[in-house]
This record gives C-alpha cells, structure tokens and sequence, in this order.
C-alpha cells in the first residue's frame, strides 16, 4: 500500500491524484494526501508517475505498515521502480530490455 | 457524416452536471478500449471514453507486463498456435476468430511499433513483439487516444446506460468523483470495455475490475456467455500484490516444515497448490532459474522484484510465503456475448471489447497468461470500434431522440434501507474466494453458494440509492454479486470439468457439453446451452 510522501520532494504537482486508479489521494492547498489508504491496490504506478521521487508503495498489499520515510530514504528505495523500468534519463535503454522472449515456453 | 477530426461536443456545464453528445462512448480506458476509442475516431466518429480510473494506469494490463499472442503469419506457425490451445481450452474455441485475431493482433503490434512503442530486438537483430510492459504500453495508448481526438473522462465511472424507446442504447451517465458531480453522454453507439471482475482480490492492477459494465449492460438486456470459466488463481507472495505466474516454472513448492509438495507446480499442479494452502502455509522459492534466467526475469518484469527487494528476500535463494488470489473472469474466459465480427452484442448499439466481453471464441475454457487475452483486447477493441461507429452512422440524426435511465440497483429509492456496498462485497467475497467453493466445485457446495447469493440479491434490489460518496462502491459491489450468481449458476449447468472449471462430482469433460452456457437476468438468473459455431455451420451444411 501507499505509505510515504515526502514532503521535502514532493512538489504538489498533484500527478498522483489524478494517475492512482482508485483514487487514493485527495488534492489539498498543499502536497496531496493519502485519503484512502484502504482503496490502494498496491500496483506501484503513483511511484512511476512521480517526477520527483517522492512516494513510497510497500509491497504488502493487505496491511499498513507505518513505514518511516527516513529509513525508505536510507535503503535508496524512493524512486527504485522508476529507474528499473527506465523511465529516468539515466536507464532509458532499459524501456526496450524486455527479454520474455527468452522466458516464454519455459 | 462527421469531419473526422471533429470531437465530441460539449453541450452544456451546469453545476452539477457536464453533457457531451458523440457518435460514440467508449466505457474503460485499459487496452481493450482506448484500441476501440482510435478504431472509432479513426473511422470518423466523434468519441468520448470515460474511466474509472485514469485511462493509462486502470486495468490489469497497466501495472503488469503481460504476453501477446503475436505470431508470424507463416502458415505452419498460425496453425501450431492455434492447435497447441485447443485441447487446455477444451475444444470450444473457433478457428475462424482464433485466424482473425491472429491477423488483427499482428497488426495493431505492428501499429505500436510504428507509433514508437521500445519493442527489444534479439541477439540476431530481429524486433520481438510477443511482449508488452504495461505501464509503457498504456502510456503510449493513452498519448495515441488523445491524438485520435477522443475526449477522455477520467475519474469518472460510468452508473448506467440511457436507451431510446425501441431499446437501442443511447448513451450513459455516472459520476466525476473527483469533482463531485455527474457526467451524461448522449451516444448512438456504446462500446462496454470495463475490463472483467476479480472481486476486488487486490491481484495487480484488478481492483478497479469490479464487473461494473456487465451490470449495466444486463440491465439493457444482454446476454453472457462461458461465465463457469471464471475460476482462474494466480500465485502472488503471500503479503503482497504482484501475480506473475509464469515466473513460479522455475519454483519449488514446499510445506511449513520445508519438505517438497508433491505435484505442486504452477502449470499443471495448481489445484495441488490450492489444496495444501487449505492445509496451511505454502511456500515457494525460484530455485531452478539459472543466473541468465535470474537476469532475463529482473529486467522483464521490474516489479516482479518489488516485494522482495523492499522486504530483504532474495526469491531465487530464500523460501518466501505465498498465496493464490482470485482473478475471476478477468483471466476467465466468460463475459458479454458476442453476436457477430463486430463484436456486437445482444442489445443494439452496444458492443463489447476485451476481457468484459467472451474470450471463448479464441480461448474455449482457459486461458493461461495474459497472452490471448492482450491479442483480444486488441483485436476486439478494433473490431468494436469500428462496429460501433458503423451502427452510428448507420442511425443517422437523433435529435430529439427520447432516452430513458435503465439503471436499477443501488440506483433507486426503495426500502429506506441504503445499499451498503462495503459490507455486500465482503459477503460476495466469502462465496466466490474459497477454493472449496470455486476452484473446486461441486452441486451441493454450488447450490448453497448460490442460495445465499440470491438472498443477498433480494435484499440489494429492494435497498436504498447510498450517499452519493457511497453510490460507486454499492454499484462495484451489486456488479460483483450479479457476476457471481451467472457464474454459479453456469457451473451448476456444466455437469462436467471442461477448461478451467472442475466439478468434483462430475471429474471427466463429457462430450455432450461440447456446448457454450449463455446465461443472463438479474432478479432471476436463467441459462442456456447453445452449439458452437463450428458445429453449427456442419449442420446447416447437412
């Protein structure tokens, strides 16, 4: 589930109000809210679509983890998605990586 | 009729409430409907497609990689790929639509190479096209549906469908949750691409796969087809979201105490799994992938990785807990029934594209990957796109048309009692998530099931419209709870184990159900068998 925004890079650009397919978030005056942390779907994508790194989905789907943004911030895990999938400058080649070919039929 | 390039029109934004008028409504923004959005633009209708979600993340497809049946059209491949099916599906399939869908899929993968879409290319310099990574492909579906001149609604789920005094659909209201008001499009054709339903089991990407367009499409009168094939599973960590099975080939299974579970396996030897879960933990580990294999995996599927990475566990080395969630019709292969090549269905000017419609026609009784099902979200969203801008151009003006809500449960004040969505999808899910109800079925443990779902039916209609903060959840959970009663009461009327769906009482597929089950109604749920097309061609031959 979503856990984390941090709010020193989070910009209230308000992309992930409006990509979460549940609808999660709640725009505020300020950075967005997490409103409904039940509804998450745990499908990572808020992450992808964040420009600045700023939240943080654990993987447990089912229970909330009161995880502490300093400790996601010392593992380097913010932003960890986004560059597997290269949707950063630095690993843009790996947006055509895909080796399933090489796994199908197995 | 319409400059291609035209949009849909606004007609009017009070408070309250924002009017369009299109020659077309594309309901669901996954693949299957942004393919039917172009297709509909692209053969001069003015569309609007409303999701949900955001069109570019809902859907199944969006926050997983998924297969595509894509094949060469070299004859000795088409035919390998179409045999090689038959017999997991269980000979329902059509060889006709299975030929078409590889032609059309060939295409449109063609078409997202063209449009850029970062397809490898091998170690001998060949583009391979038989994989696509989710997030980027619906990115990309996205960009190209905006380009195409649709009007997208995001956030902006679909009530009910409006028709006109003869029955053709004209249309459909819902909700803007985000703004708190109500949308109303006025079409002459509606293309349902909502995606199937996994009862909110949290398998990736799939809880905004609520059934909601089967409902609305049910209420105008239409008809399913091959509802019983809707009790696929798939292997995710216990804790965690990510299904994937394909990688679990290279797992071993083992009990609590570490000893190996015979037969258990992710092909083949899912059943095994779901019975020691039953019995307790089960537990998997990627044993048999080599370090080639381990490097294809990680950059194939990035978030196959993420529950294991942010949990410390190193899959290919370590034991980790796991757990089959329910993804009903979304990997079943029921849905709308499709009448003809233009994916229309039984009510005029309504048609279905995706895994909300049959996948029976390519896949018989099973699907495994996404594969076949990402080949006919393609394909059908084509087909349905066009067909649907056809059926408009067709009805010509409809100024002045009279156009009725036909929107019932959750929708109406009845009982005092509002619709209390949360608790009636929890209950739906204590009938449809329970391998000894669904994976593994039976007439007694059937019948029950079903009682219970037609008490809670009886309750659901006679309730109250919620809070409109409520409406959304209790039309997820009146969709959820019709989709299990079709498909229960399919499973009852296929008294053998044919595809995916497993009778213990009747263990062997029997030849005289080599027939596909419609089913349909509301207050009261009917079926039928009706012959393969196959076969119904060999007899009007005779």
């Amino acid at each position: 589930m979503i856990e984390v925004i941090d709010t020193e890079r989070c910009t209230a650009c308000d992309i992930c109000v409006n990509v979460c397919p549940t609808n999660v978030f709640d725009k505020t005056d300020g950075i967005p809210r997490i409103a409904r942390q039940g509804d998450c779907q745990t499908c990572f994508l808020c992450e992808l679509y964040c420009p600045e790194d700023a939240l943080f989905v654990s993987p447990f789907a089912d229970v909330p983890q009161g995880i502490d943004v300093a400790a996601v911030k010392e593992a380097a895990l913010l932003g960890s998605y986004r560059r597997a999938v290269g949707w950063v400058d630095e690993s843009r080649h790996l947006r055509a990586a895909d080796r399933s070919y090489r796994l199908f039929g197995h | 009729m319409t400059n291609p390039s035209s949009r849909a029109e606004k007609l009017s934004s009070s408070v309250g409430s924002v009017v369009f008028d299109a020659d077309v409504l594309v309901l669901g923004g996954g693949p299957a409907g942004t393919w039917a959005a172009i297709s509909a633009a692209e053969h001069g209708a003015r569309v609007v497609l409303a999701d949900k979600g955001f069109c570019g993340t809902s859907g199944a497809t969006a926050a997983a990689g998924t297969g595509v049946w894509y094949v060469d059209p070299l004859p000795e491949r088409r035919e390998a790929a179409m045999a090689g099916r038959e017999k997991l599906g269980g000979h329902l399939q059509d060889r006709r639509w299975m030929a078409r869908v590889l032609d059309r899929t060939y295409a449109q993968s063609n078409q997202l190479a063209d449009w850029g879409y970062p397809y490898p290319v091998d170690e001998d310099g060949k583009p391979q096209r038989n994989s696509l990574q989710g997030p980027e492909y619906m990115r990309l579906m996205r960009k190209r549906t905006k380009q195409a001149g649709v009007t997208i609604l995001d956030h902006s789920p679909a009530l009910e469908l409006l028709v006109d005094g003869s029955g053709v659909v004209a249309g459909a209201t819902g909700l803007r949750r985000q703004k708190g008001d109500r949308w109303t499009v006025n079409a002459k054709a509606v293309v349902i691409a909502t995606g199937g339903c996994a009862f909110l089991s949290k398998t990736l990407g799939s809880n905004v796969l609520t059934g909601d367009g089967y409902l609305l499409a049910a209420e105008a009168g239409a008809e399913f087809t091959s509802m019983e094939f809707s009790n696929a599973y798939a292997i995710s960590p216990a804790f965690g979201s990510v299904t994937k099975t394909l990688f679990y080939s290279w797992a071993s299974f083992t009990d609590e105490q570490g000893s190996v579970i015979p037969g258990a396996s992710s092909k083949g030897g899912r059943s095994v799994i779901a019975r020691a879960l039953r019995k307790g933990a089960v537990y998997a580990q990627l044993d048999e992938a080599d370090a080639e294999t381990q490097r294809h995996m990680r950059v194939s599927q990035p978030n196959f990785f993420l529950p294991f990475d942010r949990t410390g566990i190193d899959p290919f080395t370590q034991r980790f807990p796991i757990t089959l969630r329910l993804e009903g019709t979304v990997r079943g292969t029921g849905g709308l029934r499709i009448l003809d090549d233009s994916c229309a269905t039984t009510v005029p000017g309504l048609y279905a594209a995706g895994d909300a419609a049959t996948r029976e026609l390519i896949c018989g009784g099973f699907t495994g990957g996404g594969s076949h099902n990402a080949a006919w979200a393609m394909s059908s969203g084509y087909w349905a796109g066009q067909g649907a801008a056809e059926f408009a151009f067709q009805l010509g003006a409809t100024f002045g048309r009279q156009v009725f809500r036909r929107g019932a449960v959750g929708l109406r004040s009845r009982n005092g009692r509002p619709l209390q969505g949360g608790a009636l999808a929890q209950s739906v899910q204590g009938e449809v998530f329970p391998y000894e109800l669904n994976y593994f079925r039976e007439a007694g443990r059937l019948g029950e099931s079903l009682s219970r779902l037609d008490a809670l039916w009886s309750d659901a209609s006679v309730a109250d419209a919620p809070d409109e903060q409520e409406l959304l959840r209790a039309r997820e959970a009146a969709a959820m709870l019709a989709t299990a009663r079709w498909m229960y009461r399919s499973a009852l009327a296929r008294q053998e184990s044919r595809g995916m769906h497993r009778r213990d009482d009747y263990p062997e597929q029997d030849d005289r159900y080599r027939h596909y089950v419609t089913t349909g109604g509301l207050d009261e749920v009917w079926t039928s068998a009706r012959p393969l097309p196959s076969l119904h061609y060999a007899e009007a031959a005779e």
